[in-house]
């Protein structure tokens, strides 16, 4: 497996088009926990990373500097609490890929993991906290202990994935202890966490851009 | 809800625009970063700069309240979010004159994050010292034994005040620090929400209350409250509010107090001077002091309908710190 700079802006692009689709979701979700911006607030992030892409990364063969700008691009266009905790991730997975202008199964593996790792260090949630983090960390941990296997990034992300979208769904039963929701006591119940929902986007987002660019 | 706005995605730098336009003596942009505001009047030499900001909606908070008195720079964020870095990091290079840089800003996961990494970097990249203050006068947001957890309201007002004054005077960055967090300890607030606002972007409303209904505790970005119920008239609103204050932060007979009734976009002065009369009475009939009443929409969260009701106990020096004059385009003392 591997993917060209290229296709980690194709990645960035399908991320813009999907979240631009999922806005009013996320949106829906967080009124319920939150004011409500969630989906805004990814749009506005994601609509300044598409102006990257098309401008100044038009070019750009580095896959370490097309993550870096396009997380402090986002960081820069929203600030907020996500601005910081995407930013952070794309920034450390930058980070670990440094200088490479194709990513191969152990960078690809080594990008997400550090994503994940600086989201957690940035953030300090937990998991069961009912945030981001309750759909990142089992995907981490998922995709580290099935590469550790088979060295095989596909099938390991694919589970992590998976993992992910259980993680993703069980912040619906849980009591909000981070953030603004975190004020809602036993009323944060039966919502899914906005920011759990938007990261399991972007990670299905990336499996879908790389499953698809593999078949063709 | 209907708006009076172009572009939806363009209404926090129109605003700048208009603003910047409407008060050039007091106010100017910085060329290296839009959302980042100064005093017109370049911060003194020797003069410990202070920085506030935070999501827009809050109008006249924060932009209004850079002036003599209050704070040197602000950093303007999208709609009730936090700004990034850039222009809190910005703000703090053009104020900062050789004294350091107070940050203060309510206690919301977002500007938290923000502003700590802003003031890392002003640390790390240009060498400023910067002393952070954390607003955290919402009764409603969590319980005393939480009170690191509260969010910061209409109460910032006062810390802003404070710290304002206490770095007009002169004082070193460790006082201005230790002044606002005192003015911090003594303000407590809680409010009620009876209608909701709506983001420009969205349009929909950012919760639902029925016509008769209020909710006590409600927060500055529409975030729930502690309860929801029929709504009542105001001096039992005020009692409430008063009641649960004043549990949790006891105020003595013979002590003085500052006191803001804030409202949070659409409520008028009206009701705002209905249930000021109401405080009056309580602390009144307590033997409580009012050395200061402030009654006006000081924070807002857009067209939210509305009030707080703030309590700041006044030692000496905040209460010299509150009487100190300010000139502010949307807040001026004498």
């Amino acid at each position: 497996m591997k993917i060209t700079a290229a296709e980690f802006k194709t990645f960035l692009k399908n991320v813009v088009t999907m979240m631009e689709e999922q806005k009013d979701y996320l949106c829906e979700l967080d009124r319920k926990l939150g004011d409500g911006d969630h989906g805004v607030t990814m749009s506005i992030g994601w609509q300044a990373v598409n102006e990257k892409l098309d401008g100044e990364l038009k070019d750009e063969q580095d896959c370490a500097k097309i993550s870096m700008l396009a997380g402090r691009t986002f960081l820069s266009a929203v600030g907020s609490s996500v601005g910081p905790l995407y930013a952070t991730g794309f920034m450390r997975g930058a980070k670990a890929i440094q200088g490479k202008l194709e990513l191969g199964d152990q960078e690809l593996r080594d990008f997400w993991v550090a994503f994940v790792d600086g989201i957690k260090e940035r953030g300090k949630a937990e998991v069961g906290e009912k945030t981001m983090i309750d759909t990142l960390q089992p995907a981490a941990e998922s995709l580290q202990t099935k590469f550790a296997h088979t060295n095989d990034f596909v099938a390991s992300f694919t589970e992590a994935v998976k993992a992910a979208e259980l993680g993703m769904e069980s912040t619906t039963g849980m009591l909000s202890k981070r953030g603004r929701s975190s004020r809602l006591g036993e009323r944060s119940l039966g919502t899914k966490d906005p920011g759990a929902a938007s990261s399991y986007m972007i990670l299905h987002t990336f499996l879908t851009t790389i499953t698809s660019a593999q078949t063709v | 809800m209907k708006k009076l706005i172009n572009d939806p995605t363009r209404v926090v730098e129109e605003m700048i625009e208009g603003y910047i336009k409407a008060y050039p003596k007091h106010v100017r942009q910085l060329a290296e970063n839009d959302r980042a505001l100064v005093t017109a009047k370049e911060t003194r030499n020797g003069k410990v700069g202070v920085l506030i900001g935070g999501g827009s909606g809050h109008e006249p908070a924060f932009i209004g309240y850079v002036g003599a008195g209050m704070a040197d720079g602000v950093a303007v964020g999208n709609i009730f979010a936090s700004p990034p870095p850039d222009p809190i990091l910005e703000a703090t290079k053009a104020i900062d004159k050789g004294k350091g840089v107070i940050y203060i800003y309510g206690n919301y996961a977002g500007d938290v994050m923000n502003f700590g990494m802003a003031a890392e970097l002003a640390d790390l990249e240009s060498d400023i010292r910067v002393g952070s203050v954390l607003v955290t006068d919402d009764v409603a947001s969590a319980p005393k034994e939480e009170k690191q957890k509260r969010r910061g309201i209409a109460g910032e007002f006062f810390v802003t005040k404070a710290a304002g004054a206490a770095a007009d005077k002169g004082y070193n960055l460790e006082d201005v620090v230790r002044v606002a967090q005192k003015a911090n300890d003594y303000t407590r607030t809680m409010g009620v929400g009876l209608t909701p606002c709506s983001l420009p972007q969205t349009g929909k409303p950012s919760f639902e209350l029925a016509d008769n209904e209020m909710e006590i505790g409600l927060g500055h970005h529409g975030e729930p409250g502690i309860e929801k119920g029929d709504l009542l008239p105001a001096d039992q609103v005020v009692d409430r509010l008063m009641h649960d204050i004043l549990i949790d932060m006891p105020v003595e007979s013979g002590e003085k107090v500052a006191v803001l009734v804030n409202g949070l976009g659409s409520t008028t002065n009206m009701e705002l001077y209905i249930m000021f009369r109401r405080v009056e009475h309580i602390l009144r009939d307590k033997g409580i002091i009012i050395h200061r009443s402030y009654v006006g929409s000081y924070s807002t969260s857009l067209e939210m309908g509305g009030a707080s009701v703030t309590i700041t106990r006044l030692d000496e020096e905040l209460a010299a710190f509150i009487d100190h004059p300010a000139d502010c385009p949307l807040y001026v003392q004498k």
